[in-house]
């Protein structure tokens, strides 16, 4: 049965999407991926994988990060979502954001915005974590090209300017 | 006069010599000569649909880099030439578009 | 940490220094428009339907309810593609049979992989598109699946493509699964075998491997109705795209105009044609534009992984350890279609040694799997996990240390590469030399706990990379700014290396030099992104384009001098008339006084550059740690040495570095295709195509090598590919260091490393 023989009814949703009430109509089959980048149009968020796997979709939801791909367009109602667009301060970077530009933690720049919003993540609950912290933290975060070692040393980076 | 290495395909034309020494200022005129010293073998390096251009998935290596130039590529005297099958699977290829240059090793 | 060997009198600016690069700002910002972020007015949605069978005839495609859909606004099938006849023609990515290119982006009448398109629709959204491909009725009748070696090779093999003909060793061969058989051979390796101290032959076998860019392939197309088509993809190859596009759907070149997109990755998996021109049908027939975005699951069954297949290695050494002989049997499964890199496998496999007689066959095989794709240094890591497996046990047989070994016999140059060509100047044993001084190599292995097993391991790489043609158009703004427009989209910060070259010519900073990648209407012809030619050849389009602007600059402050061209010096951005010193203008000042001289100032740099300058070698030395109890590697410690002639920017150089060595770890570890005896894969998602993850890996020391490249004007060389070469022998050798015994088979997983404990402990060897 095709979707135009049982029309489906989009559902508001409010929420707060980077520090701004938002309001948009989402389809119940919907992740909140797709209402980001389709509805909203938001497109720093990525799609990788679209199954939880490659963590280049990561945002914040009520302060937790998540694969948005696996949250419903619908579950936010009501909750706070923070994306890359909402990172920066007007004109500015955020400190993870210089740090992994002065590191050369990027090649082809995918997976970054979905990495920055996991190690925002990080450094607000733990201040300084150690190497190993990092990596097992960004391990839901896939990256082809650098290999880690620069996006590492660029969160601890911004983690001894902070 | 310059080295030609011959590879396996091609001895058939040459009884199974390995290598020649041939005159030519340019591979063309390389080939030229190699194709009046074993009739047939020029049908087998030259693009049959445009005579500057190497038969499609053949690479000419010129004193150790490939060529970009052809047939047209000029050649010294003591210049050294293999005929190899151009490397494909895409990293280092082109030769997509007519007058182009040839595949890179 | 660089260390450089013969030091180039060259002094540089901005060459060797590490700026922020260009477009960074806007991929931290989640600004930059990768393929899948396109919005048009209009935009509607593509979807394609693919075989579920790897090897069936298709005796019925109806698309009409389908397309009949509310919301859907076009369907297609192979019926709708243009007929291509059979003919051999030249593709940017192969040699290929033009029917089969046309078929291997919609099938027509049999599919040969699973994944292969068989229809596509195009609807007001994503979820409509998605719903109408469950309208489309295919009837198909499947086959038997060939997928392996063996299968495809034997006397009465099931036939893939009635209409291959075989190239085996100059024969045509038709039937055949086996597309082409090469060989190389100098000297007598037989003779030599017979005389040698001691001989080791050994066969490996290797697991197909994918590419694994984090973003999916995404095309979209709008079909003008004057007939011209724009294509906005993510794709290494602009120009590859817009002339294949042009040849499969028979449109003239120039009216196919392709926009490259920003890319989530390639690593040669992005240069063929995938969507774009089942995206340009749907349009045509819609009117609209169409943009299609793979799955996850599609880019792992349809696109191309790096082949696998199976390498027999065989050296010969004489009493003192020195190489006598080498042969090799290489064969590669292409996929559906030919093309597996066999040639850069026979250029590759002992490319690091000097071998005075030499042997090397290779085959080419078709399997009903997705046709393969190139893979960073397509087809020599594969062989090289052959080569450089085999050297380590045989130095162990012999009672000589690796890194020795790799001295005494080091190509150098001078050397033949096995399959002909002699090396100018490279970088072989200056990696070596690089690895056997670093601190890793001095370092202890140390104890482990836990009764863990700890072994290291070294293997050496090369790829030779390419040059070919690149254009580049640099403007000078009344600010001496100036801007570059250039047409390699930037896979790994190329935008900011290709500046830098510019920047060092004009003695400016490099964000005074701004680069732009365009698309293929608005720059002269570049080949792809690939190669590691970017840097290396566009670099010298730049480098060209800038000094044809300084020598118009020059012309331009002789008038305002009243002196002749002649007169005028260039040298640490400033303009100086030699015979009047005191006349002196810094770039910046004299790019305001264009305007009355006779206009904006404004040159394009062509190349066609040559070769590569012997390519780009790297020795890689790695410590594990192995759990006898699980059969789980850690990787302790991994540095990597490699050539990079002069590092422009030596970040980016690093960062190759450490990727690769990464990508070569997972291929070593735990990357394959399990594939389901009818040619299925099993595990085609990233939780079981288990990519390394940052908690997988250490920190990869990067030692970067300088041996300047003699045809560069800086002594830049190709550096993107070479790093993915040593890692999977380099890991092999650490596993049999540690647990003493060998595997000859990737991936080296938890599964077979228990097998391999098992076996030793019943007295057999692995082979």
């Amino acid at each position: 049965m095709t979707q135009q023989e049982t029309p489906v009814r989009k559902v508001p949703v409010a929420c707060t999407l980077n520090g701004q009430e938002t309001e948009f109509l989402a389809a119940p089959y919907q992740s909140l991926l797709e209402a980001l980048r389709e509805v909203v149009g938001l497109t720093g968020t990525k799609e990788g994988c679209n199954d939880g796997n490659c963590g280049a979709c990561t945002v914040s939801l009520d302060g937790r990060i998540v694969d948005s791909c696996l949250v419903l367009a619908a579950e936010v109602d009501g909750k706070s979502v923070d994306t890359i667009e909402g990172m920066a301060p007007p004109h500015g970077l955020h400190p993870l954001q210089q740090a992994f530009l002065e590191e050369a933690a990027l090649q082809c720049g995918i997976c970054t915005p979905g990495f920055l919003v996991a190690a925002r993540a990080l450094l607000e609950r733990e201040p300084h974590p150690d190497e190993h912290r990092i990596r097992l933290w960004l391990a839901g975060n896939l990256c082809r090209c650098t290999g880690y070692d620069k996006i590492v040393r660029a969160v601890q980076s911004a983690a001894d300017k902070t | 006069m310059a080295t030609v290495f011959l590879s396996i395909p091609l001895r058939r034309y040459t009884s199974g010599e390995s290598s020649a020494e041939v005159p030519g200022a340019t591979l063309r005129a390389l080939v030229r000569n190699l194709n009046e010293r074993y009739p047939g073998i020029a049908e087998s390096l030259v693009n049959p649909e445009d005579a500057d251009r190497l038969m499609p998935g053949l690479a000419a290596i010129v004193d150790g880099e490939p060529t970009n130039m052809g047939l047209l590529t000029p050649l010294d005297a003591d210049s050294e030439v293999h005929f190899i099958p151009a490397i494909s699977g895409g990293a280092a290829v082109s030769n997509s578009e007519p007058g182009g240059g040839e595949r890179c090793a | 940490m660089t260390t450089t060997a013969d030091r180039p009198a060259q002094e540089f600016k901005v060459v060797g220094s590490r700026p922020i690069r260009h477009d960074g700002v806007d991929k931290v910002l989640g600004r930059a428009q990768y393929g899948a972020d396109l919005k048009l007015p209009g935009l509607i949605h593509g979807a394609v339907l693919r075989s579920p069978y790897a090897h069936a005839v298709i005796k019925k495609v109806d698309v009409s309810r389908a397309e009949a859909a509310p919301g859907v606004f076009a369907a297609i099938s192979g019926d709708d593609m243009p007929v291509t006849a059979p003919k051999m023609v030249d593709m940017v990515e192969e040699v290929t049979n033009l029917k089969w290119s046309s078929q291997r982006v919609m099938a027509h009448g049999k599919a040969v992989y699973r994944g292969h398109p068989v229809a596509a629709v195009a609807a007001v959204d994503q979820n409509t598109a998605l719903e109408a491909l469950k309208l489309i009725e295919v009837e198909y009748e499947p086959l038997q699946a060939v997928i392996s070696l063996e299968d495809a090779m034997k006397p009465d093999a099931v036939i893939i493509h009635d209409d291959l003909v075989g190239d085996h060793l100059g024969e045509k061969v038709s039937p055949t699964n086996v597309a082409e058989h090469t060989r190389t051979e100098f000297g007598d390796p037989e003779a030599a075998f017979a005389e040698a101290a001691h001989v080791l032959e050994r066969t490996y076998t290797i697991a197909r491997a994918h590419q694994g860019y984090i973003e999916p392939h995404s095309s979209t197309a709008f079909w003008s109705p004057d007939d011209k088509l724009t294509v906005w993809t993510t794709t290494q190859a602009p120009f590859g795209v817009r002339s294949n596009v042009a040849t499969v759907l028979k449109l003239p070149l120039s009216d196919v105009r392709v926009v490259p997109m920003e890319i989530g990755g390639g690593f040669g998996g992005k240069i063929g044609l995938y969507m774009e021109p089942l995206a340009a049908m749907l349009s045509r027939k819609s009117g609209r534009p169409v943009k299609m975005t793979m799955d996850r699951k599609s880019v792992f069954d349809a696109t191309g992984p790096g082949p696998g297949g199976q390498v027999t290695a065989k050296i010969g050494v004489d009493k003192d350890g020195k190489i006598v002989a080498a042969t090799a049997d290489i064969r590669y499964m292409a996929g559906a279609y030919p093309g597996s890199s066999i040639s850069a496998a026979t250029a590759g496999i002992f490319a690091c040694y000097k071998v005075p007689n030499v042997r090397i066959d290779a085959y080419d095989v078709v399997i009903n799997m997705s046709k393969t794709a190139a893979y960073r240094a397509p087809g020599t890591p594969q062989a090289t996990f052959a080569s450089e497996s085999l050297i380590s046990e045989l130095c162990e047989q012999i009672g000589m240390d690796p890194m020795e070994f790799h001295l005494l016999n080091a190509a150098e140059e001078g050397t033949r590469r096995p399959d002909g060509p002699v090396f100018p100047r490279i970088g072989n044993v200056a990696c070596m030399e690089a690895i056997k001084g670093s601190d890793h190599f001095k370092s202890d292995l140390g104890e482990s706990s836990d009764g863990k097993l700890r072994g290291r391991g070294l293997a050496t790489g090369y790829w030779n990379g390419g040059g070919n043609r690149s254009s580049v158009t640099i403007s000078v703004n009344d600010d001496g700014v100036v801007s570059l427009v250039e047409g390699n989209p930037d896979i790994g910060g190329t935008r900011t290396t290709i500046a830098m070259q510019a920047a060092e010519v004009f003695g400016l900073p490099a964000h005074d030099v701004h680069p732009t990648v365009v698309d293929t209407d608005s720059v002269g012809y570049n080949d792809l992104t690939a190669g590691s030619r970017t840097t290396y050849a566009s670099g010298q389009a730049a480098i060209e384009a800038a000094k044809q602007v300084v020598e118009e600059i020059k012309k331009r402050m002789a008038m305002i001098w009243e002196t002749e061209p002649e007169n005028v010096e260039f040298e640490d951005s400033v303009f100086q008339n030699k015979v009047a010193p005191d006349q002196r203008l810094t770039f910046k000042e004299a790019a305001g006084k264009l305007g009355q001289t006779g206009g904006p100032v404004s040159k394009t740099g062509t190349v066609n550059v040559r070769g590569s300058g012997g390519g780009s070698f790297a020795a890689h030395l790695v410590d594990v740690e192995v759990d006898p109890e699980t059969g789980k590697v850690q990787i302790l410690r991994y540095t990597a040495a490699q050539d990079a002639g002069k590092a422009v920017h030596p970040s980016y150089v690093e960062g190759q570095f450490q990727g690769g060595a990464a990508q070569g770890i997972g291929w070593a570890l735990n990357e394959e295709y399990y594939t389901s005896p009818d040619g299925v894969m099993q595990n085609s998602s990233f939780l079981d195509y288990r990519m390394p993850t940052a908690l997988d890996l250490p920190m990869i020391d990067a030692i970067v090598v300088e041996v300047p490249n003699t045809n560069h004007p800086f002594g830049v060389r190709g550096i993107g590919e070479t790093s993915i070469v040593p890692p999977a022998p380099a890991v092999g050798n650490a596993i049999a260091d540690a647990i003493g015994t060998r595997l000859y088979q990737t991936p080296m997983n938890p599964s077979r490393i228990m097998e391999a404990l098992a076996n030793k402990r019943n007295g057999q060897n692995g082979h």
